[in-house]
């Protein structure tokens, strides 16, 4: 389970943004205004962020840095958002990514 | 249409030194990149650098981006963030989508008279049984969340891969407060600096060669729990009844890079495979120009390497692009980038830079055989 | 060389090497130990040394050498080196103590007078320690250097301590 770190050696982790909450699959999480979406995952402990659309085998945090997709999810019914480059605001709200779109999930 | 006297793309090191050098000369310089913040991966470098004073050593990757920021603010440099680079047609000719995946995305195109490819490198993966169930990542990856986004991306952390990323990750997630519960290496021996392993060896982390992992094995909420490793014959094929389980919900993959093509491709730059630069590499004179006139390439875009080697690539870059322009005359250009090659000859010796060194004199004889002159963009 | 094999250093290669004090220099106080074996292009050690004691020159792959009559054992290398890999031992504290001191650099930082479990190069407990300084000004970049008082015979082996040790 990941968390967030609070203390570094080195690091200032205090969080630049606002407490905020964003809804995951139906469930409130908190979360801090404008880091990525995926921080916020983590740090409830969601690995899982879409599956893929043949074998519906699921897909988690890969690269990062927005190159692979493999964290991408649906974001205020936008299919396909690398939840690693795209920051949370309040209210946002998340869902886990079947397949290429949200249609494709409600259709299988 | 928007003009520009250079387009530097990629804000990492190479792009960023890059980008102050083609600034600092007056030219119009414009930067972008497609991330939330610019310094590309320097960011999440959080020890202190090796290298001479020349090179920041001693000082902390974050605090050389922070320094590279300033420089590049003050240098005039425009900045466009979270902006992708899709297209690079003839004339300079390049197309840019700018904004975030859940929001309104714009198409700009501008014109560039030159342009600096500093798109840098992406990690390799390499496969076995489950490596794509959630929790096997990059150590890249990793790193990014404990460094950047102050997250654990979990608790226990099996590690592949004993080159300097997989050495220095290792020592990172550590401080960062997780477990690293093995780190394995497929080859018969440490593949990165000695000092990185003797650090993450006295804090308790073991580490084993000619061993590496077989499987991933996942929990019943899909993600990882755990990993089957063997150990390695000499040609790294597993040996049946060595296999081992560790516990894990983490794996990190330090398996090499390789330099990403994509935008040298759409280029038409010429690529030749050399193999200790991590693959296939837009060839370059020693001015950083690729086969395309007016097209230049810097950091591990053009060879994997480090940081130091890529801010110093950059610079050259940048003093070329802004002869090219005349905004720097061509006896300067010379006298500033033979500076810049003999440190970055100092840094390329000794047993681990030796090979980079042969590879990119080698790389660059070629494409003086080869190229001759730059052929305009078509 | 089987440091390539297991990542850490063996004693006798470091003897090997020829850099480190002899026992003669150890009997006159606090003094530097540089454990660094591989020809990697990095020179911050040098200039960090206020009395001349460390030398790389060029090229800058040199292996660092040390002056040991010039070295006093201050300590200063040791959070200026990015390897982390110099010490400094202090083996006339007396009564059978010793003192090495080391980078730290996790969270959180001991403090003076904490028990804590000396562990040697590969990490293993070695024996018990006290924790005798602390050093970690802004200039060291927050590598704190720590001290630890430990049996004599230990001196040469002990290199850090447990994380997360509590009596």
């Amino acid at each position: 389970m990941g968390e967030r770190i609070e203390n570094h050696i080195i690091l200032d982790c205090k969080p630049a943004g606002q407490k905020i909450q964003i809804t995951v699959d139906g469930k409130k999480i908190p979360a801090y205004d404008g880091e990525p979406i995926l921080s916020a995952l983590l740090a409830a402990g969601i690995k899982i962020n879409r599956y893929t659309v043949k074998r519906h085998e699921p897909r988690g945090l890969f690269c990062g840095i927005g190159q692979c997709t493999d964290c991408a999810m649906v974001v205020d019914g936008i299919p396909n958002v690398r939840t690693c480059i795209t920051p949370a605001h309040d209210g946002m709200v998340v869902e886990t990514q079947d397949g290429l779109s949200k249609e494709v999930r409600h259709d299988s | 249409m928007i003009h520009k006297d250079v387009l530097v793309i990629g804000a990492g090191p190479s792009g960023l030194s890059a980008a102050i050098e083609a600034g600092k000369a007056g030219a119009d310089t414009l930067l972008v990149d497609l991330n939330l913040k610019a310094g590309g991966q320097l960011f999440k470098q959080i020890h202190k650098f090796f290298g001479s004073s020349a090179h920041h050593s001693g000082t902390r990757g974050y605090e050389i981006g922070s320094l590279l920021l300033k420089q590049a603010r003050d240098a005039g440099v425009e900045i466009w963030l979270q902006s992708t680079v899709i297209g690079i047609f003839p004339g300079g000719k390049v197309g840019i989508e700018r904004g975030l995946d859940n929001g309104e995305k714009d198409l700009v195109t501008l014109k560039a008279k030159t342009i600096i490819i500093a798109t840098g490198a992406s990690e390799n993966a390499i496969r076995f049984k489950g490596w794509t169930t959630p929790g096997v990542m990059g150590a890249g990856a990793a790193q990014t969340m404990v460094n950047v986004n102050h997250v654990r991306p979990g608790e226990n952390i099996v590690m592949i891969g004993s080159g300097n990323v997989g050495l220095i990750v290792s020592y990172q997630l550590m401080q960062a407060g997780c477990n690293v519960v093995a780190l394995l290496e497929a080859a018969p021996k440490v593949g990165g600096y000695s000092v990185h392993a003797a650090k993450i060896r006295r804090a308790g982390v073991p580490i084993y060669t000619s061993r590496t992992i077989i499987e991933a094995l996942a929990g019943e909420d899909g993600s990882v729990c755990g990993c089957v490793t063997a150990a390695v014959d000499d040609h790294f094929q597993p040996v049946p009844g060595t296999e081992e389980t560790l516990k894990c919900d983490v794996i990190t993959l330090a398996t090499g890079m390789k330099p990403t093509m994509d935008l040298v491709k759409l280029a038409g730059c010429a690529l030749k495979f050399h193999g200790p630069l991590g693959g296939y590499v837009p060839i370059h004179d020693e001015r950083l120009e690729t086969s395309v006139k007016g097209v230049f390439v810097a950091g591990d875009s053009t060879g994997v390497e480090e940081a130091n080697t890529a801010l110093d690539e950059g610079k050259i870059a940048g003093i070329s692009a802004a002869e090219e322009l005349g905004y720097i005359s061509h006896e300067d250009a010379d006298a500033m980038r033979s500076e810049i090659w003999s440190r970055l000859d100092s840094l390329r010796l000794g047993p681990f830079g030796e090979r980079r060194m042969k590879e990119k004199k080698a790389m660059m004889e070629e494409y003086s055989e080869t190229v001759k002159v730059p052929a305009a963009f078509q | 060389m089987s440091y390539i094999k297991t990542g850490y250093l063996e004693y006798s290669e470091l003897e090997s090497l020829q850099t480190l004090p002899d026992e003669k220099r150890y009997q006159e106080g606090p003094v530097a130990v540089i454990e660094c074996v591989q020809n990697i292009p990095c020179n911050p050690c040098e200039a960090s040394c206020k009395f001349g004691a460390i030398h790389i020159g060029s090229p800058i792959t040199n292996l660092p050498t040390i002056d040991t009559r010039k070295c006093i054992g201050c300590g200063n290398c040791i959070a200026k080196c990015p390897g982390m890999a110099i010490f400094v031992v202090n083996k006339t504290k007396g009564r059978g103590i010793a003192s090495v001191s080391f980078p730290y650099e996790y969270y959180p930082v001991p403090k003076v007078g904490d028990k804590c479990h000396a562990v040697d190069r590969k990490g293993e407990y070695i024996c018990d320690g006290t924790v005798s300084k602390v050093v970690n000004p802004a200039s060291y970049d927050h590598t704190p250097v720590v001290t630890i008082d430990i049996p004599i015979e230990y001196a040469n082996e002990v290199r850090s301590i447990e994380r997360g040790y509590q009596p």
